[in-house]
C-alpha cells in the first residue's frame, strides 16, 4: 500500500474514531465525580475480606480468575519470543567470540553492585507485602528481574551468566503458573469453586491477612520474574550475537 | 465538568497509531503501538479517579472508607501493563527476526512474500 493512500485511510479512519470518541466522553460522568457504583461494590468485597489494598483484592481475590487469564497471556509471550529468538549455529559462535568484550567505568561497577541486593530486597519487599502495601507479584516480579540484570550493567554478560542458568527460570517460571493453577484446583475441592478462597482472611492489621491473595502473589511473583529474565535472555543473546553488525 | 482527560487518552491512541501509519522503522512502529496503549491506561485510570479522594490502600492511620479511587480501573490498568508490555516483547522479536531475513527494517521494503 503507498503512503498516500495509508495516510488516507488513517485520517479518514481517524476522524470517525475521534468522532466517536468526542461523542462517547461527552455522555459520560464527568471527570472527577464521585459517581463510581463499581468501586462501591469493590472496596465492599474488599473490606469484608480483610484485604488492605483494595487494588490486589481485585486483581488476585475478586477477578483472579481473569489474572490467570493475563497470566497465561504473560506465560504465552515468553514461550513465543523466546521462540523466535532461537539462536542459529553461527549466532552462537559470534556470541562465544564477542561474548563478555567490553569495559566498564569503576563508578557503574560500583552503583551497579551497591544496588543490586537493593534492588532484589525491594523486588521481595514488594512480591511480599502486595496485599497490604501498594505492589504485588507483577510489580515485584518486574523490580526482581531488573535486580539481576544490574550485573549486566556493572560486570559483565559472563557474570550474568553464571548467576543466571536461563533453563532453572524456565523451570520457575512454570511453577509459579502451575501453582496459580493448581490453587485454583484446590479452591474447587476445598471450597467448591475454581480460584474460590480456602486461606482464612484474618482481618485488617494482620501480616498475613488477605487468604490466597498473598500466595496467588507469590506464585505470580516467581512466574514473572523468571518469565522477564529468561525473555531478556534471550533479547541479550541476540544483541550479543549481532555485534558485529546487522547481517545482510 | 470536565473532560480534558479523557481527550488525552483520546489523542494519545490517535496519535499512536499515526505513528505506526507512517513509521518507516519496525522499532519505531512498535513504540508507536505502545503510546496508543498507553492511552487505554490514561482513559481507565481517569475513569476512576474522584476528586479529594486518596489511594485504594488501607491501613492504620487510612481506615477502610469509600472515599477513594476506583480500584477496579487500576487492576485492569495493571492488567493492561502487563499486556502490552508482553505484546512490545513479541513485536521486537518478530523485528529482530525480520531484521536478520531481509536485512531491514523499513516496513515498505518488505513487500515481498518469502517461504
Amino acid at each position: 500500500m503507498s503512503r498516500s493512500v495509508r495516510y488516507t485511510l488513517f485520517f479518514a479512519g481517524g476522524a470517525l474514531v475521534a468522532v466517536l470518541f468526542v461523542w462517547a466522553v461527552v455522555g459520560m460522568p464527568s471527570f472527577g465525580s464521585n459517581f463510581h457504583p463499581y468501586r462501591d461494590l469493590a472496596i465492599g468485597a474488599t473490606i469484608a475480606h480483610g484485604t488492605a489494598n483494595a487494588v490486589s483484592s481485585v486483581n488476585f481475590d475478586q477477578r483472579a480468575i481473569d489474572t490467570l487469564g493475563e497470566e497465561t497471556i504473560f506465560f504465552a509471550s515468553v514461550l513465543g519470543a523466546a521462540e523466535l529468538l532461537r539462536p542459529s549455529k553461527e549466532e552462537r559462535e559470534a556470541k562465544r567470540e564477542h561474548g563478555g568484550m567490553f569495559r566498564v567505568m569503576a563508578s557503574t561497577r560500583f552503583a551497579g553492585y551497591v544496588l543490586l541486593p537493593l534492588t532484589l530486597l525491594i523486588g521481595l519487599d514488594v512480591v511480599a507485602h502486595g496485599h497490604i502495601t501498594p505492589g504485588g507479584g507483577f510489580q515485584g516480579g518486574v523490580v526482581l528481574a531488573t535486580g539481576v540484570h544490574l550485573l549486566y550493567v556493572a560486570g559483565s554478560y559472563d557474570a550474568l551468566e553464571r548467576v543466571r542458568p536461563v533453563h532453572l527460570y524456565e523451570y520457575g517460571e512454570v511453577a509459579g503458573a502451575l501453582a496459580f493453577v493448581g490453587l485454583g484446583f484446590a479452591g474447587i475441592v476445598i471450597a467448591g469453586s475454581y480460584l474460590s478462597n480456602i486461606i482464612p482472611y484474618k482481618g485488617f492489621g494482620h501480616l498475613i491477612s488477605a487468604g490466597n491473595v498473598e500466595v496467588l502473589n507469590f506464585a505470580v511473583g516467581i512466574e514473572v520474574a523468571s518469565g522477564v529474565i529468561v525473555m531478556l535472555a534471550h533479547f541479550l543473546e541476540q544483541a550479543i550475537a549481532l555485534q558485529g553488525g546487522p547481517h545482510e | 465538568m470536565s473532560y480534558y482527560p479523557y481527550f488525552v487518552a483520546g489523542w494519545l491512541l490517535l496519535i499512536g497509531v499515526f505513528g505506526v501509519v507512517r513509521s518507516r522503522n519496525l522499532v519505531q512502529a512498535v513504540v508507536s503501538v505502545s503510546i496508543s496503549q498507553s492511552g487505554t491506561y490514561v482513559l481507565l485510570l481517569s475513569v476512576g479517579y474522584q476528586r479529594h479522594a486518596t489511594a485504594p490502600v488501607f491501613g492504620s492511620t487510612e481506615k477502610p472508607n469509600l472515599q477513594v479511587v476506583d480500584p477496579v480501573v487500576q487492576a485492569l490498568t495493571l492488567t493492561d501493563i502487563v499486556v502490552s508490555a508482553t505484546v512490545t516483547a513479541l513485536l521486537l522479536a518478530l523485528a529482530i527476526q525480520v531484521a536478520k531475513r531481509h536485512g531491514t527494517v523499513d516496513p515498505d521494503q518488505l513487500s515481498a512474500l518469502e517461504g
